[in-house]
This record gives structure tokens, sequence and C-alpha cells, in this order.
């Protein structure tokens, strides 16, 4: 049975000021109500002005997305009561969008490359932001801060298969957003998605407001169990809205008015139309994922997983870039592999860590003044620094203090004599043939050396000692 | 042709309340207002595009913003910053 | 010379909302001069309720962008005057705070929807006032009360800080005894504003001049036709008369999609309406909501309770208009309807320079005399359709019917405000003499 799915993601793009007021975007950790003026509280007489950058963003993106913009473009009201919305009307777009018809590049799930079509994008204002206050009376807490703040609306057809496929194409319109500099994905609630998922035959279901890219799949995973179990027990699927409740992992039903909308949509009087097609020709896009990742693998001669990994988010392709210097290939493997596990470990962001100390790090290794091992121990202590605030110190400092300096041949021999000497049994076993005994005496030799030894150059001074039997 | 309970169903789509003895005074009302608009079913022409000035942009400045106690002076009641609104469910 | 005004007029019209007994003025073209406001432009620090229940206390805290002209310009605000609830109204008897009565005759009402303004300036209050004309409330009233109101060029004075009752329509426009004074608050308040997006940058700075020889004026038929009582469009034909003695020459025009006007105008302002209206919910201002009841319960109990019958009317008629399955058959229709007569009036405007007309087809109506929704929207139909157009548009006093006040409408094209302006003015001068 084939999985449908479509996606409306709601992205809230970087301008310095809200869609149609001067009022700063910068509100979170603000108190409520303080980044508000007439126009986004919606007070009498007040009227919108459209912000320049906006549009610009929205354009951009168009460009990226390989999109068509329509000669004229008009703001449009969506009428709804709600207490977050403070003119009772969202400004929005309508029949007259931004741009339509474009597409990203996803893989599918069996690893091909397959094209997700833009239906549209368009601008529309957030509304405000409520806080529901249980108890005795119920009511609710309204927060205008958020109100005003531009969204770039992005639907798409519906041509993904599979929660899994959704996911990856949030990721890489997140990953082009980024590029573009129009979107700030650590800003929470920065990007909110609505899914229009059905089964091959059946009614679809709308699931709405998800927050996070996580919560896509696990929302559309969900649905698909639970509309294949309908049908597997001879029920229907109804065509509906639900909403998905992040921290149980469920969608429920919508009931009632929400459903019997009828918006009312005309254009918006206060505002002029847009015709800014001929602008889109002058538009510098910023290189882009695809060719980020094909260029990476051109100059630096890295793997395409890794050359994938290092351009999924702009900021690590820079920093990947910033570090590459002395020796790309082991630059990727460190930044691509092990950095970015560390940082998944701690939830720390790459903007955090210092590069010219990851780059002094890549020289120690390059230069084989220490270990992979105890490079890690190194990158660990920095990240451990960073992560509480304090000064990240030079690598060269830490192997110093921690004595993590590689050691030489001759300084280990003794160590070794002293292992092979305290385990004859194993040094028995080698000499009958069996292989892991090797393992097991040099793994003895490196706990005494604490890393500090590579584990290669051990094994060969090891067989060496065994089968000259020079102890 | 309205019935009252059309005029019932318009006046919950534009949620604005109704008393039960409005009803039929607004349906005779709305009856006759919209017998007059007829009068445009007999409008000749298409929409066109609009005209006159586009692109009207305001740059990407910030300005200040009202201090917390003018945004809220005019609400009937507030809480905590925030201002106190019926729930919605 | 900065100072207070000290403002309690004897205000026996009801004419005022709210006055300021106290006003402050400053230096400049208007120093010292008292000024009144339609109770439907913000002013920061003086509630403006637009005649309203459901505003009855809000205080904006930002003035409107040509109260703030005024302002810097020296004026004395000494008042907000009463209107129509919101300026649904040709009659100001709408307002919550009772109606306002005709100087002219204190049985006959002033006009609307600002009947507040004109009254106060027919009365003597105050020398000037300003008023809003969405489908005819500053000329309506001018021609009811014996005074001079224009409508300016749609996009010519900022619209910000005027509650919106229909924002593609109105606009905020100056009113008082004589053309020159009207032409002096004119150019007090047609200065750019980039908070509109809707204005054009075309500052009026004009001195009304009298000379119109070779002016063309085009005479509508439609505007002498059915639904005009005879005596007022004969008054308003002397009137047209005294322009050609001037040297004026008037040649016939036709607006043939006047038929349509009125309804596309009824379901374009009441569309505009629904929507503006939907944020009074009592939440941001307001008196405090009842948070015991559920949102669209306490929604729907408020605005039964704070807004007056003809408010409601019209939303639910916007609300209808605009509706799913209707749209196409109202809205839409309307907008074609509007093109169709903005470019009537544009083929007038090939032959004629302006255009003359009565500014209403009767007098000014009785105390409750317009009872029926609809015969009260019929008296608009020779005012709305300058703002369809959005054309300018004044009335000036030409004569009386059974004693009261006859306006000559004198509308121009698009930004021409000066012309009609120097055709009124010329009128008046020489009737004046």
């Amino acid at each position: 049975m084939k999985t449908i799915v479509g996606l409306e993601i709601h992205v809230q793009l970087a301008t310095r000021t809200k869609l149609f007021c001067g009022c700063s975007t910068d509100y979170r950790d603000d108190e409520p109500n303080t980044h508000c003026c007439p126009v986004c509280l919606g007070l009498p007489g007040a009227l919108p002005r459209l912000n320049r950058k906006a549009v610009e963003y929205g354009l951009k993106v168009a460009k990226a997305l390989d999109m068509r913009v329509p000669e004229e473009s008009e703001f449009a009201r969506k009428n709804y009561f709600y207490p977050d919305l403070p003119k009772a009307y969202q400004i929005t777009q309508y029949d007259k969008p931004l741009a339509v018809e474009g597409t990203v590049e996803i893989e599918d799930d069996e690893g091909h490359e397959k094209i997700v079509r833009i239906t549209r994008v368009h601008l529309e204002e957030d509304p405000g932001r409520l806080v529901h206050v249980a108890g005795a009376s119920k009511y609710s807490l309204v927060d205008y801060n958020r109100s005003g703040i531009p969204l770039l609306e992005i639907v798409t057809e519906p041509d993904m298969r599979s929660p899994q496929e959704a996911r990856r194409f949030l990721n890489k319109l997140r990953t082009i957003l980024e590029y573009l500099g129009v979107f700030d994905g650590d800003r929470e609630g920065s990007l909110r998605v609505d899914a229009n998922i059905s089964l091959e035959g059946s009614e679809r279901v709308e699931v709405k407001n998800i927050s996070s890219y996580k919560g896509v799949e696990k929302a559309l995973t969900f649905e698909v169990t639970r509309q294949k179990n309908l049908l597997r027990r001879g029920q229907t699927v109804t065509r509906e809205t639900r909403h998905f409740m992040e921290g149980r992992g469920i969608t429920t039903s919508a009931r009632g008015k929400e459903e019997e909308h009828d918006y009312r949509y005309f254009p918006e009087p206060d505002l002029r139309p847009l015709r800014v097609a001929d602008r889109v020709a002058e538009i510098d896009l910023p290189e882009l994922p695809v060719a980020r990742k094909n260029r990476f693998m051109a100059q630096y001669g890295i793997s395409l997983n890794h050359a994938r990994t290092l351009t999924g988010d702009p900021k690590l392709a820079d920093f990947f870039e910033a570090v590459a210097g002395v020796d790309p290939v082991l630059a990727a493997t460190w930044v691509a592999d092990t950095l970015l596990g560390e940082l998944n470990y701690r939830d720390m962001s790459i903007a955090a860590v210092p590069a010219d100390r990851i780059a002094e790090l890549l020289d120690l290794l390059k230069s084989e003044t220490i270990t992979d091992k105890a490079g890690v121990q190194v990158l660990r202590e920095m990240l451990d620094a960073c992560a509480a605030g304090k000064p990240c110190e030079p690598p060269a400092v830490i192997v110093e203090r921690e004595g993590l300096a590689r050691a030489t041949g001759g300084e280990f021999t003794p160590i070794v004599q002293a292992v092979i000497a305290a385990n004859p049994q194993a040094v028995e076993d080698y000499r009958t043939g069996k292989k892991g005994a090797l393992n097991f005496l040099v793994g003895q030799v490196m706990k005494e050396t604490r890393g500090r030894a590579d584990p290669r150059e051990l094994g060969r001074i090891v067989s060496e000692c065994l089968d000259t039997g020079g102890v | 042709m309205v019935t009252e309970s059309d005029i019932e169903h318009i006046a919950e789509l534009a949620d604005i309340g109704i008393s039960k003895d409005e009803v039929p005074e607004f349906t005779t009302q709305f009856n006759a207002i919209l017998d007059y608009f007829e009068v445009l079913d007999t409008v000749q022409g298409e929409s066109a595009p609009a005209v006159g000035i586009t692109n009207v942009f305001r740059d990407d400045e910030p300005r200040p913003c009202l201090p917390q106690e003018a945004a809220l002076a005019n609400a009937g009641s507030t809480e905590d910053g925030f201002i106190k609104a019926p729930r919605v469910m | 010379m900065a100072g207070t005004l000290q403002f309690s007029p004897d205000d026996r019209y009801n004419a005022f909302i709210t006055t300021c007994r106290e006003a402050p003025f400053g230096d400049g073209a208007l120093a010292g001069t008292a000024v009144a406001v339609k109770d439907n432009i913000s002013t920061a620090g003086i509630r403006t309720t637009c005649a309203s229940r459901i505003l009855e206390s809000y205080v904006p805290p930002y003035d409107a962008h040509v109260v703030g002209l005024l302002r810097e310009k020296g004026a004395a605000i000494v008042g907000k005057t009463n209107m129509d609830e919101f300026g649904m109204g040709t009659t100001t008897e709408t307002s919550a705070f009772g109606p306002t009565r005709n100087p002219a005759d204190p049985s006959r009402v002033p006009g609307g929807s600002s009947g507040g303004s004109a009254a106060a300036v027919a009365a003597g209050l105050v020398p000037m006032a300003l008023g809003t004309d969405t489908g005819g409330s500053i000329r309506c009233p001018a021609a009811f009360c014996g005074i001079v109101g224009l409508k300016p060029t749609y996009g010519r004075v900022s619209r910000y800080g005027l509650v919106a009752y229909a924002n593609s329509l109105e606009q905020i426009g100056p009113m008082a005894r004589t053309v020159e004074d009207v032409s002096r608050l004119m150019s007090v308040i047609a200065r750019y504003d980039p908070h509109d997006s809707t204005m054009l940058d075309r500052p009026y700075d004009h001195q009304p001049s009298a000379e119109i020889k070779g002016l063309r004026v085009g005479i509508p038929e439609e505007y002498f036709g059915e639904g005009v009582d005879p005596r007022v469009a004969g008054t308003v034909r002397d009137a047209i008369g005294v322009l050609e003695e001037l040297g004026a020459e008037t040649v016939p025009v036709s607006i043939p999609g006047m038929r349509h006007a009125l309804a596309a105008y009824y379901v374009i302002c009441t569309s505009e309406a629904s929507s503006n209206l939907a944020r009074f919910d009592g939440v941001r201002y307001g008196p405090a909501v009842d948070t015991r009841k559920s949102w669209h319960e306490a929604y729907q109990d408020l605005r039964l309770e704070l807004f007056g019958t003809e408010v409601r009317r019209r939303i639910m008629l916007g609300t209808f208009a605009l509706s799913a399955g209707y749209a196409g058959r109202y809205y839409a229709k309307a907008q074609v309807a509007r093109r169709n007569i903005k470019e009537d009036f544009e083929r007038a405007f090939c032959d004629a320079d302006v255009i003359a007309g009565p500014t209403m087809p009767t007098v000014a109506f009785r105390l409750g005399e317009k009872t029926d929704p609809l015969s009260m929207y019929l008296s608009d139909i020779l005012t709305v359709p300058a703002n369809l157009a959005g054309i300018p548009a004044i009335s000036v006093p030409c004569g009386r019917v059974d004693g009261l006040p006859v306006g000559l409408q004198l509308m121009g094209r698009q930004f021409e405000d000066e012309r009609v302006v120097d055709a009124a003015f010329a009128y008046e001068q020489e009737v004046r003499a």
C-alpha cells in the first residue's frame, strides 16, 4: 500500500524586524508583550508596511528552488477569530503567491535521487503565542511578541512516499534555507510543519503543528500505522485534521469548528501588489549544498559520505574549510566522524567550537605527535571546556599537562618486555599460531602506556620481540 | 432569498451575536438589500489585474517598540505581562 | 507663541463625544486654531471611541499621522466629534452617544457619518474640523449643514491612525465654513506618510484661485435623474449656471456604471468592514472579557452587547458577501463594477475638467425618518461613485430648499484636488460677493 505525503512548511525568516512593522524579531527569552507596536498589536488605525528584506529572502528561496515568480503577487486577508490573531485576520498570500512550481532533489528510500515538487511559496505573518492556564478557571494568556514575525510557507506536492523521505526532504530544505542565510534553524519554533498523509486509495489526513524535524517522522509513522490498522480492521480512514502531541508521539482528532472554516479571503486593501519577477535575475545565490558537496570531493579529495555530512549544515561546512588546510582527508574524518559525534553527545553546536584550536589538534595528529586515541582525549577536554563556557586551552598545552605525547619505540621497549615476561601463556599461544594472542599483548602494553603509543606500531614491536625471542 | 436560519448561520459565521427577536427583522432587511444587490448580476466585464503603484517597501531597520505598560494599557485584564483571554476550547 | 486654548463650547447639538477643556497648541500655520477631530481618528491620550460602546474607554497610545501634522502646525485639538458608529450611517443617528442635531434645523439630522464635525463647524464651535469619507461621510453632512467639505483623492491623505471601516474607499478630509479654510486645512494634512502604503507623495500646497474661465464642467445625466428631489436638482442647476457666468462651459457626460455603484459600494464596504471590525474582541482593548465563558461565546456575547444594530447588520452583510459560494456573485462582481465606474469617470474626464451635480438627492432628513436600512443606503447614491473611483470631490453650499442647505458637488480627476477646490472657491466667491 503506497504512502503519500505532502508537506506545508512554515519557516520563520531571519529578518531583523517583523513582516509589517519595525519591531525587533529577537523576542525569545524576553518579557511578554515587549516587542509590540500598534501594527503587530492590531490596534485600530494601524497599517502594515511590508519588509523589503522578507520579500528578498522569499525570492532568494524561490530562485534556489528553481521556481517561477509570477508577474504579479498580492497579499490577502485570511479571516478567522482566535485570541492569538490580533487583527482577527492573518495577512497572507492566497491566489497570487510569491512563487510557484519548484523542485528539491532528495534521496529516496533506496538511495536513488528523486525530485519533490514544490507547489508554491508565500509570505505571511506569524500569530502571537497562547499560554493555556489550567485549574479551576481555565483561560489563556496571550503574548504578541511573536505576532508579525515573517513566515515563508513552502508547500510541496504529495511526492514523498514514506515518513523517512519526508524527514530527508525537510533536512534538505533546512540545509538550503540555512545556506541562503534566510533562516536560523537553531531558534526554537523557527520551523513548523503541517503534513498531509494518505494511503493510496484512502482519504487524506492533515496533521497540524509539528514543530520539530524528528516530530515529522514520528507523527507520520504514527499515522501510517494508525491508518493501516484502520484498514486492516475493515474500517475507513476519515478525512480530517489531527493534531500531533509531541510529548506522547501520537496524533489526535481536532473535531469541530476548526474543520468548517470559511476564511473569506480577499485582497489586503492596505498593501499594494508586488511586481518583483524581474528582480529574480539580480539575485546572487550562494553556493548551494549540492554544488558544495561536489566541490568538496573534487577540491579536497574526500569521500562522498564525508562531503555529504560536512555540507549538510553550512556552519559545519565552513568549519571544515577553516581546518582543512594541512590535511583535508584527515580533517574530514575528524570533523565529520569524531567531532560531530562528540558534539551530538553533548548537544552542542559547531558554532561553540574554536576552529583554530581544532586546526592545532589536527597538526598534532598529522605530525604524529599524538595518537588518534590521545587526540580524542584532547578533543573531549577541549569540548568540555567550551561547553562549560571556559576558555579552550591549546591542545599542545593539554598534551603537555596530561603527558599524552606519543611514546617512541625505545621508550616502551622495557614495557613490552615486562608484558611478555608477565604473560607466558599468551606468548605460548602466539607461538602456536593463535593470532588473538598478539592483540591481547598489544592491549596490555596500550593499557600501560595510556594510549600514547600507536597500536599498529606497537603491534610491530611486540611481534618483533616475540619473533626474535629478544627478551 | 435568505431564510431565518440562513441569517442565524451568517451570524455564526460572522461570530456575532444575534438575539432571537431580531432574526425576523434582519431577515426581511437582508432580503430587501440582497434584492437590490441583484443588479450586480448585470455587471459586464472581467476582473483585471490591479493597476497603480506596486512594490511599496519598508527597510528592515528596527524601530522602538511600545513599552509593555502601553501595550497592555487598554486591555481589560492582564496577568504577568500577558493579556488575558477566554479559553479557546 | 505656543499656549493653551480654553474650550468649553455650548454643545447643544451634541456635536462632540469628547471635549478638551484645555487644548495646548504650538506655533505654525494653524497656531492657536481650534480644530475638531472626528472620533474615528486616533489621538494619543484622548479616547477614540468611533461612537461605539465597544471602544468607549479606548485611549490610543499613538497619534494618527494627520493629528501629528495638526499638532506640528500649531493647531489646538479641542475635541472628538460625534459620528455614526464606526462611520456606518448617513445621519449620525447610529452613534452610541446619541444623535447629533443639525444646527440649520435641530429637528433634522446633520447627515453622516461626520455629522459631529459638520455640526461643530456649522454651529461656529470650531472654524474647521476633520471628517472621514468612505461613501460620502464628509460631503453629505457638509451639504446638510451648509458648510464645505472635501473628500481628497484616495492616497493623498494618510489613513494611518484612522480606525478602518472600508480601507479601499475612505479618506480623511477637511471641513470648514469656507473653501479657503478647507484648502488651508488640506495643505496641513496632505503630507506624505510612509506608514500608509496606499499613499502617493503628492503634497497639497495650493492657494485657491477663482479664475475658472474655460473650465469644462461635465453634467452627468445620472446625477439629475430618478430619486433626486427636483427642487434640489434645480438649485444645483442654478449653481452650475453661476459657474457658466464665470466663464465655465458645460458639457454633458455619462457615468453608465452608476446603476451598479450603490450595490458595488455596499458590497465592498461591508466586506472590508466585516474583516476590520472582527478585531474588536474585548481582549486587547475594551472592557474585560468574561473568562468564565469560552472564547467564541464571550466574543459573540460581547459583540451583541456592544455593537449597534447597523454595525452588526453590515458585518453580517459583508461576511455573507465574502463567504464561500457567494464571493463570486457579490465581492468579485462589485470589484468589476468598481473598475467600470472608474473607467466611466476617466472617459468623462476626457471631455470635462470637473463633474458637477448635487451632493445629496434631498435635503436633510428629519431625525428618525430613515428607519429602513435600504432607503438610508439609497441616499448615498450620488456620493459613493467618487469613493469607488478614488477621485476628489467637494461639497460647497449652493442655496436652500425649504430653508435647508443644499450642496453642490464637484468631482475632479485623480490628484486634481486643487481644481475642484478652485471651482468651489470661484462659486463661493461669486455668490458671497
